[in-house]
């Protein structure tokens, strides 16, 4: 996309209509919940004009947040990399291996504007050997591919923290791109978008690429999450909360008080000190949740959570 | 000799380099298989609270997420001596099976096909041919079937491809002569290329149920942290979480009937020549796994009784004997550090127990940016795992040989009747194609027996047995100052074991013996002086390059493997002084 041109007058230079254009910017507003239907009209919108393309780099990674990513149902994955998006580098899915990944790569990034989504920690040990694709350092690859990038966005708590490789002792070094930014590591203009989660809710992660299409960076909270989908704890909307009010509180995982749906606080839960989008947007199509499902909220959307003291079991409070 | 280096291998779990040595004709004489990345995580574990290795090791792999958590909580209970309700070891059953069968058609449609199927040629379909053949592969198929809806996916592929933006299929190996497929079963590949991707989005709600959310879902030392409900939508274990499990294994076994064991076989008739390449070395293994009782004292899991796959090794293709596989004995597993980039305290070519084990990190090859490794030193962030010495194979091939030679009837008449259908004989699974083919028939193997052990669970709740998870040794004051278990598991791509260390409650040592470790550790020398190459290395001997800029022989080959980089590069054994020379490397 050239960066004069709005979004707007982009889409109506294709040919879409006005009207369109607003029913999809009503839905993407909304949303940010994507509702059902919501899919087709983006798809609808997108389908006729060059799609953004999207670099996506795997550091240290355990490729949930890839799997993540292929579980969204609004939009679903496969409207995503067909009519949304120009997917051009993705190590699990790109169909070339070795040089031709890597050519894919370097054409994607050569004319710039690109959005880089970055996948996994960047380890600093051993001049970055500890992280090797097609031979060059993983902390090179982020600084190649970072350089020209209209957006970067930080995928799942490692990316955007460091998540589990960078809990104590960090024996990789690693860290996430904020640090790498900060620290002087990594030197981009692009803005700077954390969704984390271990991993995050795929519809939050297709809702921000979409949301930057349509209207820019979202507003972002002190640790640069969207606030759309971070603002609020997952207590706040937790289907126990009633029992925390009338402070009816399961002791074990079996007894009578988990199976009525009593609050999981004395079994470790951090729900009220984490915010994320799992007690309202919810997992797999809106199936369930942690606590719903009868375990406690490991706090995975919040910086050090491998690190909490005392533990998963221990209450936060 | 000239070297073809291949990184990223794409279409996998993870980081894996291939270096390979072929001679003028364009044979492949040597293979080098390179994990590229490390995290360290066995060194995080150290100290920790053992209730939290499952949430920590679960993330060794994103891809298989809960085989990891399922074999760390089972080598807490076992060292606890912790017996989990019946209820619970069906529920992990079925996360542990829905696991297998999502991740086998995901291997298979998104990151196998392509090695197979060439989208481009799919432009050039008839439609009506394709929905004629679709009705010849899968007769009882009734949906998605009109020539309508393949002219209407072919459009859709139009579309995309004139865009000019091809994403993700952008630079493959489109046109290649290596793909024989018509172009109406190209067709009819990606239009099951699109369905499977809704399909594993569907069926991995299975997870959520009991878990809360895929992927990643949650699991908890002593049972299954899913309380049933006593009521209509206490939690999600309810009468109407449960209906939805059972839709679920409906949709599965739907799916594995209809489409990937029909489209897996329509595709392999016309790669017969991959039933005889692609071997590797001939010894499979398996730790087992799916235990059809609860044991109870003094009987454990360990003891691997009472398990639908069958623990046991088999040697050098000879279905006559399965050898037995002790976990426990110091003389059978064992990992070897010779061309991996670690340090052992006995010197490089000591093999250690995981009980026993050590890593030391040291990297000792180029600094990066480099072209090519020197492969007859350390080469790998990968160890090599041996059983009694040998490199062996683990993984679906593994699976479905090991059942064969057990006699399981399913797995016989299902082995036997795709053979015959194909025209080729038993030693024919011994290949590329062969694991591929085990992969898909070990899925329908697997979603059959899902629908009974959901039954049980439906019966055990009818029966009043709501239990889930034992308390009784939850806190960790009820535990001896010293512990030590090993937990066990198949994951989809194969033999996982973990060995942990308790003392006075905390994680003293943890130790991970991975699937893809087996599979694409680094060679070794055995105590002849012989070199010993795994299952990725051998496998390539003997493949003939078209064209060295286009791998695809190679990527067909290993990617029959399912290789899950990930879970090969954990890091292992933060025994003491270890964890200090971790830190200053």
């Amino acid at each position: 996309m050239p960066s004069k041109e709005t979004f707007e007058e982009h889409l109506r230079r294709q040919g879409v209509s006005r009207r369109s254009f607003l029913k999809f910017c009503a839905l993407t507003a909304s949303g940010l919940a994507l509702p059902t239907g919501a899919a087709k009209v983006i798809a609808d919108t997108l389908a006729t004009v060059p799609r953004p393309t999207v670099i996506w780099l795997s550091s240290q990674e355990c490729t949930g947040c890839s799997e993540t990513v292929l579980r969204s149902f609004e939009p679903s994955v496969e409207s995503l990399i067909l009519s949304e998006i120009s997917l051009d580098y993705h190590n699990t899915l790109m169909a070339p291996s070795g040089t031709a990944a890597e050519d894919a790569r370097r054409q994607a990034i050569a004319a710039g504007g690109h959005v880089l989504v970055v996948d996994g920690s960047v380890t600093r040990r051993d001049d970055g050997a500890w992280s090797i694709i097609g031979g060059e350092a993983t902390i090179d690859i982020v600084r190649e591919s970072a350089m020209d990038a209209a957006l970067i966005i930080a995928i799942g708590n490692c990316a955007a923290y460091g998540g589990l490789p960078n809990a104590a002792p960090n024996p990789s070094d690693a860290v996430g791109v904020d640090e790498l930014i900060a620290s002087g590591e990594l030197a981009t203009a692009a803005p700077l978008i954390n969704v984390p989660g271990c991993p995050p809710i795929p519809e939050v992660i297709t809702g921000v690429i979409v949301h930057f299409l349509a209207f820019g960076v979202p507003e972002l909270d002190h640790l640069l999450r969207p606030t759309v989908y971070y603002g609020q704890t997952v207590h706040d909307s937790c289907t126990r909360l009633p029992y925390f009010d009338a402070q009816l509180f399961a002791e074990s995982f079996d007894d009578e008080g988990a199976r009525q749906g009593y609050c999981l606080l004395n079994l470790g839960c951090r729900g009220p000190l984490t915010f994320n989008a799992c007690s309202t947007r919810r997992w797999n199509g809106g199936t369930s949740f942690p606590m719903h499902s009868g375990h406690g909220c490991l706090g995975c959307s919040e910086p050090g959570f491998w690190d909490r003291a005392g533990g998963f079991y221990t209450p936060p409070f | 000799m000239s070297t073809v280096v291949v990184d990223p291998v794409t279409r996998i779990e993870g980081h894996l380099r291939l270096e390979v040595e072929t001679d003028a004709s364009g044979f492949i004489q040597r293979a080098s298989s390179v994990g590229t990345m490390l995290r360290g995580i066995e060194v995080i574990m150290r100290d920790r609270d053992p209730r939290d290795a499952w949430a920590i090791t679960q993330r060794i792999c994103g891809v298989c997420t809960s085989s990891h958590a399922i074999t760390s909580v089972r080598a807490v209970e076992d060292a606890l001596q912790y017996p989990i309700p019946e209820n619970a070891r069906i529920i992990r059953n079925l996360i542990n099976g829905a696991q297998f069968v999502h991740d086998h058609v995901v291997h298979f449609y998104h990151l196998h096909a392509l090695d197979w199927v060439d989208i481009v040629s799919a432009l050039d379909a008839d439609p009506a041919v394709t929905a004629e053949l679709q009705r010849c592969i899968s007769p009882q198929r009734t949906e998605d079937i009109s020539i309508a809806y393949f002219a209407d996916v072919q459009q859709r592929l139009k579309n995309f491809v004139e865009s000019g933006q091809l994403g993700i299929f952008n630079n493959g190996y489109w046109g290649h002569p290596e793909y024989k497929l018509p172009p109406e079963l190209n067709l009819l590949a990606f239009a099951h290329y699109l369905e499977a991707l809704a399909w594993q989005r569907s069926v991995a709600r299975l997870h959520a149920v009991f878990g809360g959310k895929n992927p990643h879902p949650n699991f908890a030392v002593g049972g299954s942290p899913s309380a049933i409900s006593t009521f209509e939508g206490a939690t999600r274990i309810d009468g109407e979480g449960l209906g939805l499990v059972a839709d679920i294994i409906a949709e599965m076994r739907r799916f594995i009937d209809q489409v990937y064991v029909p489209d897996t076989l329509a595709i392999a008739r016309f790669y017969k020549d991959w039933f005889t390449k692609g071997e590797g070395v001939g010894n499979f293994l398996t730790f087992g796994d799916f235990p059809l009782t609860s044991p109870g004292a003094p009987d454990r899991l360990i003891d691997g009784e009472n398990l639908f796959i069958p623990r046991g090794v088999i040697l050098n293709r000879d279905l006559s004997v399965v050898h037995p596989l002790d976990l426990d004995d110091p003389e059978q597993v064992r990992e070897l550090v010779s061309h991996s980039w670690y340090d052992y305290g006995a010197g490089k070519d000591a093999a250690l127990h995981p009980f026993d084990g050590e890593t030391t990190p040291n990297y000792t090859g180029p600094q990066p940016p480099f072209n090519t490794l020197d492969v007859d030193g350390s080469y790998s962030w990968v160890k090599s795992p041996r059983w009694r010495g040998k490199a062996v194979e683990v993984g679906p091939l593994a699976h479905v040989l090991m059942l064969y030679a057990t006699g399981h009837e399913a797995t016989r008449d299902l082995v036997n009747s795709a053979l015959s259908e194909l025209k080729v004989p038993i030693d024919a699974l011994y290949s590329t194609m062969g694991r591929t083919a085990a992969r898909a028939l070990e899925s329908k193997l697997l979603a059959d027996e899902m629908s009974g052990w959901y039954d049980q669970l439906r019966t055990n709740i009818s029966n009043g047995d709501i239990r889930t998870h034992n308390n009784a040794l939850f806190d960790p004051s009820t535990w001896p100052a010293q512990a030590r278990g090993i937990g066990f598991l198949e994951a989809p791509r194969g033999a996982l074991g973990h060995w942990v260390v308790i003392e006075d409650g905390k994680i003293a040592n943890y130790q991970a013996v991975v699937p893809t470790t087996w599979n694409a550790g680094p060679r070794t020398t055995d105590a002849q002086g012989n070199e010993v190459s795994g299952p990725f290395e051998a496998s390539l001997l003997g493949h003939q390059l078209f064209d060295p800029e286009q791998p695809i022989e190679i990527l067909r080959t290993i990617h029959s493997f399912d290789p899950c980089m990930g879970c090969a590069v954990h890091l292992v054994d933060p025994d003491g002084e270890e964890l200090l020379q971790v830190d200053v490397l």
